[in-house]
């Protein structure tokens, strides 16, 4: 009732307008250069994003195995709580360090670096670093049981058959992950796609987004259109089911090739 | 040798990474002056003693408080025997469990936000208690992966069929057997719930706004007019969260202690 209902009846209310059905919502938003330009941006913002997380990540997982499941367990829960570390706390800490007055600005400042004084937080790296940051610990708890499931008796195996560390990972180690890399690729960018407080926080209503653009347009006084709204928070949606129907087909795919 | 070294020192880096903004805000909580030079000119409680004697600050912590509180006790006394009766004697529904789990994670709260407005603005009823609602119900990943993973781990099914031959009765078996059993898994997705719905922002500005004025919120607000404040509020908001994670990661070992005697 209180999730079903909304979206159903969102989705009829974004072919209508005071006077009955049409299509026109859906012109407005496929056809408007503003709007595309906010569904382009948070598409490479998501995809770029979960791409770093992930790279990052595999690399931070594979570090991590080699320490003692104490160790472990300590890196979890501090990952565990950057996790919750996220929205307009998180936005508000990278101002607090890349602000116009931050610390690290005034420290580049000092030392005369000026490209990275000049740094805007509020811009296109500036999102991408806070994207980053709320999408790493997320990708880290997902790939970790996904590395777990290489087993150490397979290492020596390919080692005494003559495999080179390289060898083993690139024939054996990352072709058994792929499905569940592919499968982190595609929560990560769906997290992405969605968020909505960081940026808002950071930027406002300034930064085009489509997450920003359905905000401005449900709430903003003048120029309500929640029907407009509704037909961006479609082609939002139907974006992230395309993403995760896609990995789900990739994994089907690359489990037959197994 | 070398090898080794750099992935400690990358490790070392990726933590610097997600360590350096809470340490850095916390710091700030703690500034008395700090817009010109790179460390703070002094240390101070005043922010925080300030936070606490904010009347509006307290409202706002309680009706956080009070929004996700009631949004995970009204799951569990509504969801969590669904799942229950679910796992144990329909496993065949579980796959719609499944699908539910699926389609909340994959409609974020902007586009939930757009469907509640269109629904219930017309049927006035207050909109806080659509957003409960939907907040009960996107919970529902956690409280239903919590409770299924605890119940594979005692074996509840054997559990409830081996305490009934014994002549217990079903009640009996439920709750002096599978509930304590199982208490430890419940409580780390409760508070689990509790701490994503207590970061919620997107949902209760959308649809609400100013007129239920959480943590969020005030947060929110206190960005734009003093930037000592906001530090001071992420602090508390940070304590919090560290409390919980710690007391999950605590209950969840207890609860694998439990299993493996």
């Amino acid at each position: 009732m209180f999730f079903v209902l909304p979206l159903v009846n969102m989705f009829l209310s974004s072919f209508t307008d005071s006077e009955g059905f049409t299509l026109n919502q859906y012109k407005t938003a496929l056809f408007n250069s503003y709007i595309l330009q906010g569904f382009k941006n948070s598409i490479t913002l998501s995809a770029v994003s979960a791409i770093v997380a992930l790279v990052v990540s595999l690399f931070a997982v594979y570090a991590m195995m080699r320490f003692t499941d104490p160790v472990k367990e300590r890196i979890l829960v501090m990952i565990n709580l950057t996790s919750n570390f996220s929205g307009i706390p998180l936005a508000f800490a990278f101002i607090v360090l890349l602000g116009n007055s931050g610390l690290f600005t005034l420290l580049f400042e000092k030392w005369n670096i000026d490209a990275l004084a000049s740094f805007s937080l509020y811009s296109w790296s500036g999102l991408l670093l806070i994207y980053i940051y709320f999408q790493l610990p997320l990708s880290l708890m997902l790939l970790y049981p996904i590395y777990y499931g290489i087993q150490q008796q397979w290492k020596e195996a390919a080692a005494l058959l003559g495999a080179n560390t390289v060898q083993f990972w690139m024939k054996i180690g990352i072709p058994v992950m792929l499905p569940g890399i592919v499968g982190t690729f595609s929560v990560l960018f769906a997290n992405a796609m969605g968020a909505y407080a960081s940026a808002y926080a950071l930027t406002g209503s300034d930064y085009n987004l489509a997450a920003i653009r359905i905000g401005t347009l449900l709430s903003g006084d003048i120029f309500a259109q929640p029907e407009l709204a509704s037909a961006i928070a479609v082609l939002l949606g139907a974006t992230m089911i395309s993403a995760m129907v896609l990995s789900e087909w990739s994994i089907k795919k690359t489990r037959r090739n197994l | 040798m070398k090898k080794k070294g750099v992935a400690d020192l990358f490790l070392l880096f990726l933590m610097l990474y997600l360590l350096l903004p809470i340490v850095a805000t916390a710091f700030y909580a703690f500034a008395t002056e700090w817009n010109r030079t790179v460390l703070p000119e002094g240390l101070t409680f005043k922010w925080l003693a300030i936070l606490f004697q904010d009347v509006e600050f307290i409202q706002a912590f309680g009706r956080s408080v009070l929004l996700s509180g009631s949004a995970v006790v009204l799951a569990f006394f509504f969801v969590v025997p669904a799942i229950f009766v679910i796992v144990l004697y329909f496993p065949k529904y579980e796959k719609w469990m499944q699908t539910i789990v699926v389609l909340v994670y994959a409609f974020p709260g902007v586009i939930l936000a757009v469907g509640l407005i269109r629904t219930y603005t017309k049927l006035g009823i207050p909109m806080i208690l659509a957003v409960l609602g939907v907040y009960i119900i996107s919970i529902f990943p956690y409280i239903y992966q919590g409770t299924r993973n605890s119940l594979r781990n005692v074996n509840a099914k054997q559990l409830l069929d081996a305490a009934e031959l014994l002549g217990a009765s079903k009640r009996q078996a439920f709750v002096r057997v599978l509930l304590p059993a199982i208490y430890p898994g419940l409580f780390v997705g409760a508070l689990l719930s509790f701490s994503i719905l207590f970061g919620e922002f997107v949902l209760i500005n959308l649809v609400v706004g100013s007129r239920f004025e959480t943590v969020q919120i005030y947060l929110m607000e206190k960005l734009s007019t003093s930037g000592h404040i906001a530090s001071a509020v992420v602090f508390v908001y940070l304590v919090l969260m560290g409390i919980l994670t710690l007391a999950i990661s605590v209950l969840t070992k207890q609860s694998k202690g439990l299993v493996k005697s």
